[in-house]
């Protein structure tokens, strides 16, 4: 791993306008992001020879290299388990170009779920793991699969509806701040909060993620490269991936510790090879698909100890100028859903000093892919 | 409602609900139990697997109630309860079900405010061979 530290930076971000609908397909959308990503890196398209996303990505590479001609490409990579990938993305290419297999890498998400299908609208076509073990008794959507662990956090350590409130308004708060937000001019109180509709109790309208039409991009290159773009480098200090042992998708009722995720184990590894430790952390960005998700996130990232991720929340912490202001841009819950990409890009504003919502001095983020998942994380540095 | 895609290494779950029995699959060679089903026990790597009978009772880990936007079948029941079940002999395996008040009953069938974490539930079967759970003191 001491190959990997600092050996990489973001030089570019792009984004599409985000949307509960927009006219043009992913595969446009894809483009125009990964344009924008390169034309703030100030690297021209055809130098590109790396590319890396999702495995729920649905424009390939194929596709993206041939409509904005890049170059030969000689790195390929795409992540499992949706939201889960995010970060490993950027890791990906980080190690491609740091042992020498690329040197410019593009990693982008495109996705129209706020005006395309849900995938449980077809829920009647179902995986047989783990689905014959749960879709028959209504266990349905990723909200109830969730709000299940949610449930018992609550019964465990005395977490709250009011702890889960405290992270839809630091999210919502910050996207108040940031026009490209879907919920920049609709700001959120705790009456609303409290009495929106059920989703699947203990989980609320707020407590869930946006639908969005939209893409991002971001471009990496070596540590020496990066010198000579066109915007501050920033570093990726720390990248990893983690699927627990006994760990089993968004149902991880099978591990004998159900409320220790994914987050735990890339910890371990995030933390082992960076310079950095949570005391160090001046920014987060954490995958907030759900509300509930962050609790357990502070848990397994060190923030807070177990079953503290609750109070945690509380007191502002999470606000700018609390202990770790939280997803600066919204994230999920307020900004834009599209599987987590626009952590990754917040947390790069955040070190260029140029975010909406920009915390003073900021020169260490932390950024997740989805918890509950097998997940992903950065370490990125100024 | 969903019935069960039943793939090879669940189908002998299945197979025993349909005859009233609720069983965990269970390594032939050290014995450890485990769930969901799986060829391969992540203990001792045998694929030498046997069936082996619960009590069929349980307490509540843990319990969900989704409302709509559901399938129509759901929606049309919601809000109903979705729980997670210890079981008693086995606390580390845990079966998602629902509490009814009798078997085939609806998923709604039992009054919110009767569901708890913690509380003692028995396994009862409906007509379709679906496991699920009524309150040991109901």
């Amino acid at each position: 791993m001491a190959v990997l530290k600092d050996a990489t930076a973001l030089v570019g971000i792009g984004q599409t306008p985000f949307a509960k609908q927009l006219p043009e397909t992913e595969r446009a959308l894809a483009c125009r992001a990964i344009l924008a990503a390169l034309d703030d890196a100030g690297i021209a398209p055809d130098e590109v020879d790396a590319l890396a996303s999702y495995t729920m990505e649905e424009t390939d590479e194929v596709e993206v290299a041939k409509a904005l001609g890049l170059g030969d490409l000689t790195f390929f990579s795409k992540v499992g388990y949706g939201g889960g990938g995010s970060c490993a993305t950027v890791a990906h290419l980080a190690a491609a170009i740091a042992t020498g297999q690329a040197t410019v890498g593009v990693a982008w998400r495109s996705r129209k779920r706020g005006s395309g299908p849900r995938p449980w609208k077809n829920t009647t076509v179902q995986l047989p793991t783990p689905a014959q073990w749960t879709r028959p008794y209504g266990l349905l959507r990723p909200a109830d699969e969730i709000a299940m662990l949610a449930r018992r956090h609550m019964h465990e350590y005395g977490t709250t509806r009011d702890h889960l409130f405290n992270v839809a308004l630091a999210c919502r708060n910050r996207a108040n701040q940031n026009p490209a937000a879907i919920m920049y001019d609709r700001p959120l109180t705790r009456e609303m909060y409290m009495n929106s509709r059920w989703i699947s109790e203990p989980l609320c309208l707020f407590d869930n993620c946006l639908e969005t039409d939209g893409a991002l991009a971001c471009v990496l290159v070596s540590a020496e490269r990066a010198r000579d773009c066109r915007r501050a480098p920033v570093y990726v200090h720390s990248a990893a991936q983690g699927l627990p042992a006994q760990h089993h998708g968004m149902v991880n009722y099978w591990n004998d510790d159900p409320l220790t995720g994914p987050a735990w184990t890339a910890a371990r590894h995030l933390w082992k090879h960076a310079d950095l430790t949570p005391d160090d952390i001046d920014v987060a960005q954490i995958y907030d698909a759900f509300t509930a998700l962050i609790p357990l996130s502070l848990e397994g990232y060190g923030f807070c100890g177990r079953g503290e991720g609750g109070a945690f929340t509380e007191g502002g912490a999470l606000e700018i100028g609390g202990r770790l202001p939280l997803n600066t841009s919204g994230g999920g819950l307020s900004e834009a859903y599209v599987h987590g990409f626009n952590l990754i890009t917040e947390g790069v504003r955040q070190l260029r000093g140029t975010s909406t919502a920009q915390v003073p001095g900021a020169a260490s983020c932390l950024v997740t892919a989805g918890e509950g998942v097998p997940t992903s994380a950065l370490l990125l540095r100024s | 409602m969903l019935t069960p895609v039943v793939d090879v290494d669940g189908a002998p779950f299945w197979e025993y609900a349909a005859r009233g029995e609720l069983r965990v699959q269970a390594c032939a060679d050290c014995g450890e139990l485990r769930f969901p089903p799986r060829p391969c026990c992540p203990h001792c790597r045998s694929f030498a697997t046997e069936w082996r009978r619960v009590s069929g009772r349980g307490r509540v880990w843990s319990y969900v109630l989704p409302h709509p936007p559901l399938l129509p079948d759901y929606a049309e029941q919601a809000p109903y309860n979705v729980v997670l079940v210890e079981l008693a002999d086995a606390p580390r395996i845990r079966l998602v079900g629902n509490l009814v008040s009798e078997p085939d009953a609806r998923l709604d069938s039992v009054p919110v405010e009767r569901i708890r974490i913690g509380a003692r539930v028995q396994v009862v079967f409906t007509s379709t061979g679906l496991p699920q759970w009524v309150l040991e003191r109901p």
